[in-house]
C-alpha cells in the first residue's frame, strides 16, 4: 500500500486529501504542530481505513531539523511513495507592507521552508527513482496582485522551483505535482468574505488526490481556476495595475 | 473565530420558512477549540447542515455555532460495531466508512445529509422505528459543552443531561462528539416489497402483520382521494438482503439510482393528483418484489440536491403528527378529510406506525401510534389556517407535532403536546436559545 508523508498535516486541505488515500488503506507519516491535533487526525485516518499512521511534531521554520524529519519518516516507514507539502499561512498583506520582519517571516515559512524540504526530498526520490512529490502552491502565485503580493511571491517562487524540479526528476521517473488551489473555505480564509468562487475543502482534496494518483504536472483545484488564471495572466500590466484585485 | 456571515452557506432552514438574520456565525474547526460560550453577549445555537425544516435550527439576532466543520472520526470498532466521531460528521460520511465493513446505521432518517449532532438533538427516527426505536436509543455516550463546563453524558453518567439532550433541539449545550452502536448487515442491498392498500381501513388491518414481517416499513399515501379510498397508498417494505451462500456478489452491479423523477412542473392540486395516481399502477393485493441498493430505498430525495427549490421562493411547511392508534382512528381520518377539503395538496405523504420502544430522550417526538408526515407549499394564511385546524385534531387525540419540522405551532399547542417541557427547561443552558424555543414558550396567544 501507498506510504505517504504529509508535511503540514493539520491543514484542512491536507486532511481532506489524506481521507481519500485512507479509504485505500494507505500508510501515513504525519508532520506538523501541535501534537494533539496530529493525534486527532491520526485517529480519523485510521477509522477511515488507513493501515497505519505515525505522527511527528515539528516546527517547520526550524530548517536545521528538516533532514531529521525526512530521515525519521524513511526509517519509520521503510520507504516513501509520496509526499505532500501542505503547510503555510495566508498572512496579513497590510502588516507585511508595514514591516520587513513580517514580510520576510511570510517568505520564510511559505517559500524558504519549501525549498529546504524539497531539496532534501528531491535527492531521496531521485535515488529511489520513483514516487511523487506534491506541493500546495496557489493561484496567487500565477500573478502578483496588490492585495496579497507577499503571499503571491512565496507561491510564485514555489511554483518556479517545482517547475525546475520537475524537469530534473523527470529523468528519474519521479512525478512532481504543483497544486494551485483557488479560494477554499478553510480556517485560513475564515476572515475572508465568502462568495460563489469558494470551494469546499473536500472538493479540493479530491482534485489533489486524483492529481497525485495520476502524477499530473499542475493541478488547479477546482479545475475552473485554470481558465480564470489564463484570463488574469493575460490582462496587460498597464490595465492590471489599475485594477483592485 | 467569529466571522462575517458566510455567503457560501446560507444558514437557513430546509423549508426556507421562516428566514431570519443572525448576528454572527462562529465556525468550530476543532473539538478542542470550542469558544467559551460566556464571552458572547447574545445567545448561541449549534447549526450543522440546516436540514431541520422550520425554525428549530435558527436563532434570530443571535449566534450560530457551525459544527459542520468538525468531521473527525475518533474510533471505529469494526468488530463490535461501535463508532465514535465528532458531531459535524454527516450520516453520508459514516455510511461510506462502515458499509464496506458490513455495518449500517442503527436508525436513519430519510436523508443522509444530517449531522450526528443533529440526529441526536432531534432524536431522529426512520423506517425501523417499530423494531429499533429512535437514533437516541443507540447512543452510548457523548460530550456536551455548556457555558458551565464539559460533561460526558451516557445512560449511566450525567443521566439527566443525556436524556434532555436527546431530542433537546440543541438547547442543552453543544455536542462535540458522540458514540453509537451500529447494526450488522449481510449486504448493502435491500430485499424490497411494494404492496398496495386500498384505504386507511386496509392500512390499519395489515400494518401490524407487516411490522412483524419487515424490519423497514413506511408507506406513501394519497391525501386527495375520496372518502371510500381515503388514505389509499403503498407500503414500501424491506429487509436487508442476505445473499445465498456461494452466490456471486451483486453488490457492485447494483449502483445507487433514483427510482423516480420528480415532476418539474409547478406543484398544484393537479400535479399532486397525477403523481399520486402513478403510485397506484401496482395492482391491489399484488406484491412487487425487487432487490435494490440501500440508497434509493432510504434516501430517494437525496439524489435531488436542494429539492426545497421545487417549492420556489415562497418555501414550504412540513407537518408531522403522531396520534395513538385507537378505535376507528377517527383523528387520522379527520386529518385526511380536512386536507382534501382545503385543496392544499401535499406532495409527499408518509404514513407509518410507530412502535413502543421508548427513547431515552425527554423531549423525543415519537410515541406509540400512527404518524403522518406532510408537506405544503407555503400559501400564506390559507396554509397556516389549515395547519392550525390539524393541530386541534392532534391535540384532542392526545398526539404530538414534530418540533424539528415545525415553523408555526402555537405555544398552547406545543405545551399540550409536550407537557414535560417545563421539566426539560431546567436543563437548557441559559446561554442557548433558538427561534423555535422563544416562539413556543412565548406567553399565551403568541402568534
Amino acid at each position: 500500500m501507498l506510504k505517504i508523508m504529509i508535511i503540514g498535516a493539520t491543514s484542512v486541505i491536507a486532511q481532506e486529501t489524506a481521507r481519500f488515500f485512507a479509504t485505500e488503506g494507505a500508510e501515513f507519516f504525519l508532520v506538523g504542530i501541535p501534537m494533539d491535533r496530529l493525534t486527532v487526525i491520526k485517529d480519523d485516518l485510521i477509522a477511515r481505513g488507513a493501515k497505519r499512521a505515525e505522527v511527528y511534531e515539528a516546527d517547520l521554520t526550524d530548517f536545521g531539523k528538516h533532514p531529521q524529519i525526512i530521515e525519521s519518516a524513511v526509517q519509520t516507514m521503510g520507504s516513501l511513495d509520496a509526499v505532500l507539502i501542505a503547510h503555510g499561512t495566508l498572512g496579513n498583506q497590510k502588516a507585511a507592507e508595514a514591516s520587513v520582519e513580517v514580510a520576510l517571516k511570510e517568505i520564510n515559512l511559505n517559500l524558504l521552508s519549501n525549498i529546504s524540504l524539497l531539496t532534501l526530498l528531491a535527492n531521496y526520490f531521485e535515488q529511489q527513482r520513483r514516487g511523487c512529490i506534491a506541493v500546495i502552491s496557489s493561484v496567487a502565485g500565477d500573478r502578483g496582485r496588490g492585495s496579497n503580493y507577499v503571499y503571491g511571491t512565496a507561491k510564485a517562487g514555489t511554483t518556479a522551483f517545482m517547475q525546475g524540479l520537475r524537469s530534473r526528476l523527470a529523468k528519474s521517473g519521479v512525478a512532481v505535482v504543483t497544486i494551485k488551489p483557488g479560494l477554499v473555505d478553510t480556517p485560513m480564509t475564515a476572515d475572508v468574505k465568502k462568495n460563489f468562487l469558494f470551494a469546499a475543502p473536500a472538493t479540493v482534496g479530491k482534485s489533489i488526490y486524483l492529481g497525485m494518483k495520476k502524477g499530473k504536472n499542475t493541478v488547479y483545484a477546482p479545475w475552473f481556476w485554470r481558465y480564470i488564471m489564463a484570463v488574469i495572466i493575460h490582462i496587460p500590466e498597464s490595465i492590471f495595475k489599475k485594477m483592485s484585485l | 473565530m467569529t466571522t462575517p456571515l458566510n455567503r457560501l452557506k446560507q444558514y437557513k432552514s430546509w423549508g426556507r420558512y421562516p428566514t431570519v438574520e443572525h448576528k454572527a456565525i462562529h465556525q468550530i474547526h476543532w473539538r478542542s477549540d470550542v469558544p467559551d460560550i460566556n464571552k458572547f453577549e447574545e445567545t448561541v445555537l449549534p447549526y450543522g447542515y440546516g436540514r431541520s425544516y422550520g425554525d428549530s435550527c435558527l436563532n434570530e439576532g443571535g449566534i450560530l455555532l457551525d459544527t459542520s466543520y468538525m468531521q473527525q472520526f475518533m474510533a471505529f470498532d469494526a468488530e463490535q460495531g461501535l463508532v465514535r466521531c465528532e458531531a459535524g460528521i454527516s450520516l453520508e460520511q459514516i455510511l461510506e466508512v462502515i458499509v464496506p465493513h458490513g455495518w449500517f446505521l442503527p436508525v436513519t432518517p430519510g436523508t443522509k445529509f444530517v449531522s450526528i449532532g443533529g440526529a441526536i438533538a432531534n432524536d431522529v427516527h426512520g423506517k425501523n422505528h417499530h423494531r429499533a426505536g429512535t437514533f437516541g436509543c443507540h447512543v452510548t455516550q457523548f460530550e456536551l459543552l455548556r457555558s458551565d463546563g464539559r460533561y460526558i453524558c451516557s445512560p449511566t453518567e450525567n443521566v439527566e443531561l443525556y436524556q434532555a439532550t436527546i431530542g433537546g433541539l440543541g438547547l442543552t449545550g453543544i455536542i462535540t462528539w458522540a458514540e453509537f452502536k451500529l447494526k450488522r448487515i449481510p449486504s448493502p442491498l435491500i430485499d424490497q416489497e411494494k404492496i398496495r392498500f386500498a384505504n386507511l381501513d386496509e392500512f390499519f388491518a395489515v400494518s401490524a402483520e407487516m411490522d412483524q414481517k419487515f424490519e423497514y416499513l413506511m408507506s406513501w399515501s394519497d391525501c386527495l382521494s375520496g372518502e371510500s379510498s381515503m388514505g389509499r397508498g403503498i407500503f414500501m417494505a424491506g429487509n436487508f438482503y442476505d445473499p445465498p451462500l456461494g452466490s456471486e456478489p451483486i453488490a457492485n452491479k447494483l449502483k445507487p439510482f433514483v427510482p423516480f423523477d420528480l415532476p418539474s412542473f409547478a406543484l398544484n392540486t393537479l400535479s399532486v393528483k397525477a403523481f399520486n395516481a402513478v403510485l397506484y399502477r401496482i395492482p391491489l393485493g399484488k406484491h412487487v418484489r425487487s432487490i435494490v441498493h440501500y440508497e434509493p430505498f432510504y434516501y430517494p430525495l437525496d439524489a435531488i440536491n436542494n429539492w426545497y427549490r421545487l417549492y420556489g421562493k415562497r418555501g414550504f411547511l412540513q407537518y408531522q403528527l403522531v396520534v395513538p392508534i385507537e378505535g376507528d382512528n377517527e383523528a387520522i381520518r379527520e386529518v385526511y378529510r380536512r386536507i382534501a377539503q382545503s385543496g392544499e395538496g401535499s406532495f409527499l405523504v408518509v404514513l407509518k406506525t410507530f412502535g413502543d420502544i421508548a427513547s431515552p430522550g425527554m423531549m423525543s417526538f415519537p410515541m406509540p401510534g400512527v404518524t403522518l408526515a406532510l408537506d405544503f407549499a407555503f400559501n400564506g394564511e390559507k396554509t397556516l389556517k389549515l395547519l392550525d385546524e390539524l393541530d386541534v385534531i392532534v391535540r384532542e387525540a392526545k398526539g404530538r407535532v414534530y418540533p424539528a419540522k415545525d415553523a408555526r405551532m402555537s405555544p398552547e399547542n406545543f405545551r399540550a403536546y409536550f407537557p414535560q417541557w417545563e421539566q426539560f427547561a431546567h436543563y437548557i443552558d441559559p446561554k442557548f436559545s433558538s427561534s423555535f424555543w422563544r416562539r413556543v414558550t412565548a406567553s399565551a396567544n403568541g402568534r
